[in-house]
């Protein structure tokens, strides 16, 4: 049904994130054919889930476009989305996968029209606003979804509003007797780009993010300053809809940390430093931001980025890891208590909205990936077993920013490359 | 090719049946859009829409295909025909979604619709499909240009996929800086010590690839060519010179230390005890061939105490030094501490930083030497005393605040970074690039008329400045990696070149088969001149922001069609429109501006014409159709591949035609530019900073001209530009030029 064909000639690109879509491109650019398998039903992984990217301050979805025109444009690449890979058998240059592809109970006629939406009731939690906030249960992931097809959610199916959904559709688009179904592809080598997640905050027990609604993670702060999110772009604290002003941003909250991630994460320092120019955008001199921090890693060119934000009055730093976090019942405001190492004095500060800088933790362990693979200690992907043809790729190899993703996800396709070439120069 | 038929394909489906009269549309194609076909389809994009298209391509012999349907984004696989050329009218996001369903606009809203089924028209038969550029190179093997780790590893890695690779060394011996280290800096669990080099391993393998063929003691006298055809003159110590072949290449020319004499306050050069980092290093390496400690280097003293100076002239705000962190400092510090740490636990090593860096793993290195009893210590050094056989180092304790100094250092060592050995920086004027203490030396010595070297993103680096895309330079097939693109340690540089020799790779493929490089990947246009027209200018080569046109003895010029993007800068800049690509052109959109219907002045109907950048601004204006955000249905919306190929004649014809205003929506321009062709949305202002004079020789109203930035995330943005200009328009009045084109 997926209608791929694929040889041990292909690579099949597991993830698509930016660090997938760009391994699958830049392997697909050099006229290798390339199965690309994400297992949400769209493309864009985390980085399309950013308002702004550092330092530059440009837009993911900016890039994201180019990267799905070239996709659009290139015959040599196949995405399989709602498409999870399950087992890899096999050796370099031969391997089977194994793919679960769960059902969209919606087919290609889809023309993205929206009529289903707008005639279903049900709701449920919007993961592509980490769930701040509800979306019909027939959707459309975002905007820039691709593929360009809206999404029945299984909660509705068997309900009268999958009925009422394919009731709306003029385009027959609608397919309620979808089942899960699994595929078999033969592939020639694997590239494992399956990406990061952020660290559970609920964990750092200090910081009462479970307890306290203005105690926010850095992620979440990205949709709520991007006008696709839940505020449409405004700054409102959970608790009230109060505008969010006085915001803490809390470093390393579960990075270097031998009790949550002994890794530090990378890039918290600088998209926390990236977060206080949402706040000047947003409120210009009204604004407050205070990054609590041990050390601010804003390595190589980065650190003009972090001169210009040290010349903006309204952002102070103050070097401290944050002990714990209290909330004022009263008011929801969150009180940061800690000791400044600068001068060693205590402070008990009142903000409106705490944002904990979140770490990274690879989103799938690499000890479960159903193939050989050296894992490291925090579950990233260390390294390949000598003769693999399965490589890592961004995140899933490191706490990456996306530049150095989309490095990695380069080299990993030259990697996959080599591999397959090598079987093509055995077959001539 | 055969002779040209046309078709339209107007789609009823997604509402645009409901909204607008499609029979009428049809007939507009016919009429006066003169297809030779129009057929209107209830569910175009279906199996069965698509199939009538291929049936009348295969069957009618179909040549130029019109989709009036939604916009060019949606379903642009469903309606691939690369057969024939292909043109799409936005009915769906551009009209219908975009304009209220009420009975008041239903008028505006048909007369939109009827317009761009009017440009479709235009546009199509103004099109070929690209026959391919005739000037294609065959040559794919790899030039590397240093030997270093970098050079190294994208050799072999190259050599490993099957090619082969030409790698250029201007020292004796391969290895560059990591060959003089003792260790590198831990790379894999548990990052606890400093690990051997691999160098020689390596060094040896390259040796041993017989893909690859080295030239030691060799620079580049002369680079000139194209993807697929590089021709590189090398000059060797011998004096003697020759000639390869290339298909593309990695410039992987490193880095050199920063000078610490340029540092007098730690006393480097007064003090044999005060070394650099990489000084440490050969101590260490001298050491360990003697089989001895590390000692002092005044007088073999024994070493009890060691100081390391973070950030000695990096992350510098006075202007004097480098003003960027070089990212691998610390983890080198660390590593350097642990040699005599690891030799004797009793020697005193203390780390003065003011941010400590060991991004990802190196939080382990860290802590490791932390367990080993290296001391770190929050503070900026301010200065270093020789005193007889050891030194005083004084620095502000950023933790006290107050001044403070350890004495009795034996060994002072200063982390002093990296500086990119990027050559002649072509952004200066050619009397100030070869001024300076040290002249500088190109590396690649390019013929390009743009300069010998690749442009620099800052401070020297030959980097990207785009976060999606690391590896595009302004030089198309040649791609830096390592320490010259970014400050970087050898587990980055690896990492970096193996990534950077897949962009060489690819750009010796696609430049056999005529495609186009990032960002049209794929792309078979390429600009055609008419050079009988060309008056010399040489604006075309001047503007190229990818140094892609060179000029001939006669200051013609000569595209080199492989180096090309495909952006169209050069269409734009054209005075006497002699550029065009097949598919692109001045007329192609010169035909969509005349084709729109222009009410008489009593209307108060004004028309806007809207060019938009169709990688951010115009899919912003498909966003906001998509959220149903109307705007005035008086614009007339053009996608053009960037804002620097728009051609001024666009402009002037519209406003002599009797359009009431443009509007340019490009990219941000400036430091952090998001252009994608880096310089399009920057030449189109500086264009049109001079359209005001043209106006007021037409006597036209300077607002008739508006140009904005626009981000892709614009989404509502967009719309009220839109509408806040049809305010502007409706203040100063409809345009006096209408009826007379």
């Amino acid at each position: 049904m997926t209608g791929v064909v694929a040889t041990n000639q292909t690579i099949l690109v597991v993830g698509g994130g930016i660090s997938g879509i760009t391994a699958a491109l830049e392997a697909a650019e050099c006229g290798k054919d390339v199965v690309l398998a994400e297992k949400s039903p769209t493309l864009g992984g985390r980085t399309t889930l950013l308002y702004r990217y550092f330092p530059k301050l440009c837009h993911p979805t900016c890039g994201f476009e180019i990267n799905l025109r070239r996709l659009k444009a290139n015959s040599r690449l196949k995405v399989l989305t709602l498409a999870e890979v399950v087992k890899i058998s096999g050796s370099r240059g031969d391997y089977t996968a194994t793919i679960k592809i769960s059902p969209r109970y919606v087919n290609e006629n889809c023309t993205a029209c929206g009529a289903c939406a707008e005639a279903v009731q049900a709701t449920v939690e919007n993961p592509f606003n980490y769930n701040l906030n509800q979306m019909k249960a027939a959707y459309l992931p975002h905007a820039m979804a691709y593929p360009q097809r809206y999404v029945l959610h299984p909660s509705i199916i068997g309900t009268p509003d999958a009925e009422k959904a394919k009731a709306a559709c003029k385009y027959d688009a609608i397919d309620l007797t979808m089942q899960e179904e699994t595929i078999e592809l033969k592939v020639g080598a694997v590239i494992w780009a399956t990406g990061w997640q952020p660290y559970d905050a609920a964990r750092i027990q200090p910081y009462g993010y479970d307890r306290f609604a203005n105690v926010i993670t850095s992620v979440e702060f990205e949709r709520i300053a991007d006008p696709h999110g839940p505020t449409g772009g405004r700054i409102l604290r959970p608790s009230d809809g109060k505008e969010a002003k006085d915001i803490a941003f809390i470093q390393c909250a579960g990075s270097r940390d031998e009790n949550h991630l002994r890794h530090c994460s990378r890039i918290c320092c600088m998209a926390s430093l990236k977060q206080t120019s949402y706040v000047r955008e947003a409120w210009g001199d009204q604004g407050r931001s205070t990054i609590y921090y041990i050390d601010i890693r804003a390595i190589d060119r980065f650190e003009d980025f972090y001169a210009r934000v040290r010349a903006d009055a309204t952002v102070k730093f103050v070097k401290s890891k944050v002990a714990r976090i209290t909330e004022d019942q009263k008011t929801g405001d969150v009180i940061l208590h800690g000791v400044d190492t600068e001068g060693y004095h205590r402070y008990e500060t009142r903000h409106d909205l705490a944002v904990l800088a979140i770490g990274m933790e690879p989103s799938v362990n690499a000890a479960d990936i159903p193939a050989e693979i050296i894992a490291d200690s925090s579950g990233f992907i260390e390294s390949s077993p000598e003769g693999s043809g399965l490589f890592g790729a961004g995140c899933a190899t490191n706490a990456l920013d996306v530049n150095r993703s989309v490095q990695s996800a380069t080299a990993a396709a030259l990697r996959a490359i080599q591999v397959v070439n090598k079987v093509a120069r055995a077959e001539t | 090719m055969a002779e040209m038929k046309t078709a339209a394909y107007i789609c009823r489906g997604c509402g645009i049946g409901e909204r607008i009269d499609a029979p009428q549309t049809a007939k507009i194609a016919e009429r006066e859009g003169k297809m030779n076909l129009v057929r209107s389809h209830e569910f175009l994009c279906s199996a069965t829409g698509v199939q009538t298209i291929r049936d009348d391509i295969e069957k009618e012999g179909v040549t130029h295909v019109m989709i009036a349907a939604c916009s060019r984004r949606s379903k642009t696989e469903a309606f691939q025909f690369p057969t024939v050329a292909v043109a799409r009218a936005n009915l769906r996001e551009g009209v219908i979604w975009s304009q209220p369903d009420t009975p008041e606009a239903k008028e505006t809203t048909q007369e939109m619709a009827d317009d761009f089924v009017r440009m479709g028209c235009a546009e199509v038969k103004k099109m070929k499909v690209p026959a391919g550029n005739p000037n294609v190179g065959h040559n794919k093997r790899i030039l590397v240009v240093g030997g270093g780790v970098s050079g190294m590893t994208a050799a072999l890695e190259a050599a490993k996929a099957g090619y082969e690779v030409v790698l250029i060394e201007k020292e004796r011996q391969l290895g560059g800086w990591a060959a003089k280290l003792w260790k590198r800096v831990a790379f894999r669990e548990p990052y606890a010590d400093p690990a051997d080099t691999g160098v020689e391993q390596m060094i040896a393998a390259v040796g041993s690839e017989k893909r690859i063929k080295v030239h030691l003691n060799s620079v580049i006298a002369k680079t000139s060519g194209a993807p697929g055809c590089f021709t590189v003159e090398i000059s060797t110590e011998s004096g003697s010179g020759l000639t390869e072949e290339v298909g593309a290449i990695v410039q992987a020319s490193g880095f050199t230390t920063y000078d610490a004499t340029k540092l007098p306050e730690f006393a480097y050069g007064k003090s044999p005890n005060v070394v650099d980092q990489a000084g440490l290093e050969r101590l260490a390496r001298q050491a360990a061939a003697k089989g001895e400690p590390i000692r002092r280097p005044s007088d073999g003293g024994e070493v009890k105490s060691v100081a390391f100076v973070q950030c000695a002239g990096q992350r510098d705000e006075t202007g004097k030094h480098l003003p960027y962190c070089s990212g691998f400092c610390c983890n080198t510090s660390i590593k350097q501490a642990m040699y005599f740490k690891d030799a004797n636990p009793e020697v005193d090593t203390v780390v003065i930083y003011t941010d400590l860096r060991t991004p990802g793993n190196g939080e382990d290195f860290y802590r490791s030497a932390q367990k080993k009893g290296v001391i770190f210590t929050k503070g900026k050094g301010t200065g270093v005393e020789p005193n007889g056989a050891t030194c005083k180092v004084h620095f502000r304790d950023l933790i006290l605040d107050e001044d403070v100094a350890i004495s009795e250092v034996d060994l002072v060592v200063l982390a002093t970074g990296q500086v990119p050995n990027s050559g002649v920086n072509i952004d200066l004027p050619p009397e100030a690039q070869d001024k300076g203490e040290v002249k500088p030396v190109s590396i690649l010595n390019l013929t390009y008329r743009q300069g010998r070297d690749l442009p620099q993103l800052k401070w020297g680096f030959a980097d990207s400045h785009f976060i999606c895309f690391p590896y595009e330079t302004r030089r198309t097939g040649i791609y830096t990696a390592g320490p010259v693109r970014r400050p970087m340690d050898i587990a980055q540089a690896m990492e970096d070149a193996t990534g950077a020799a897949l962009k060489a790779i690819q750009a010796a493929e696609n430049a056999e088969l005529g495609r186009a490089a990032h960002p049209r990947s794929g792309d078979l246009s390429f600009p055609i001149v008419r050079l009988e027209g060309c008056t010399q200018c040489k604006r075309c080569t001047v503007e190229c922001p990818f140094g892609a046109i060179d000029e001939d003895e006669k200051r013609y010029p000569v595209f080199n069609e492989s180096r090309c993007r495909r952006c169209g800068t050069c269409m734009g800049a054209c005075p006497v429109r002699v550029i065009s690509f097949e598919n692109y052109s001045v007329d192609t959109v010169g035909a969509q501006i005349k084709a729109v219907d222009i009410p008489d002045e009593f209307s108060e109907k004004p028309r806007i014409l809207v060019l938009a950048c169709e990688n951010d601004a115009y899919p912003a204006l498909d966003m906001a159709g998509m959220r149903r955000l109307a705007y005035s249905a008086f614009v007339r919306t053009i996608p053009v591949r960037c804002l620097g190929s728009v051609n001024t004649i666009w402009i002037t014809d519209a406003l002599n035609s009797g359009y009431d205003g443009v509007m340019m929506m490009g990219c941000k321009h400036g430091d952090d530019y998001q252009c994608h062709f880096v310089k399009g949305s920057e030449l189109a202002s500086y264009r049109m900073g001079k359209i005001d004079d043209t106006l007021k020789q037409m006597a036209l109203e300077t607002e008739r001209v508006a140009t904005y930035e626009v981000a892709i995330t614009d989404i509502e943005r967009v719309p009220q530009l839109i509408n806040d200009y049809a305010k502007v328009i409706e203040k100063i009045g409809m345009s006096p030029m209408k009826g007379f084109a």
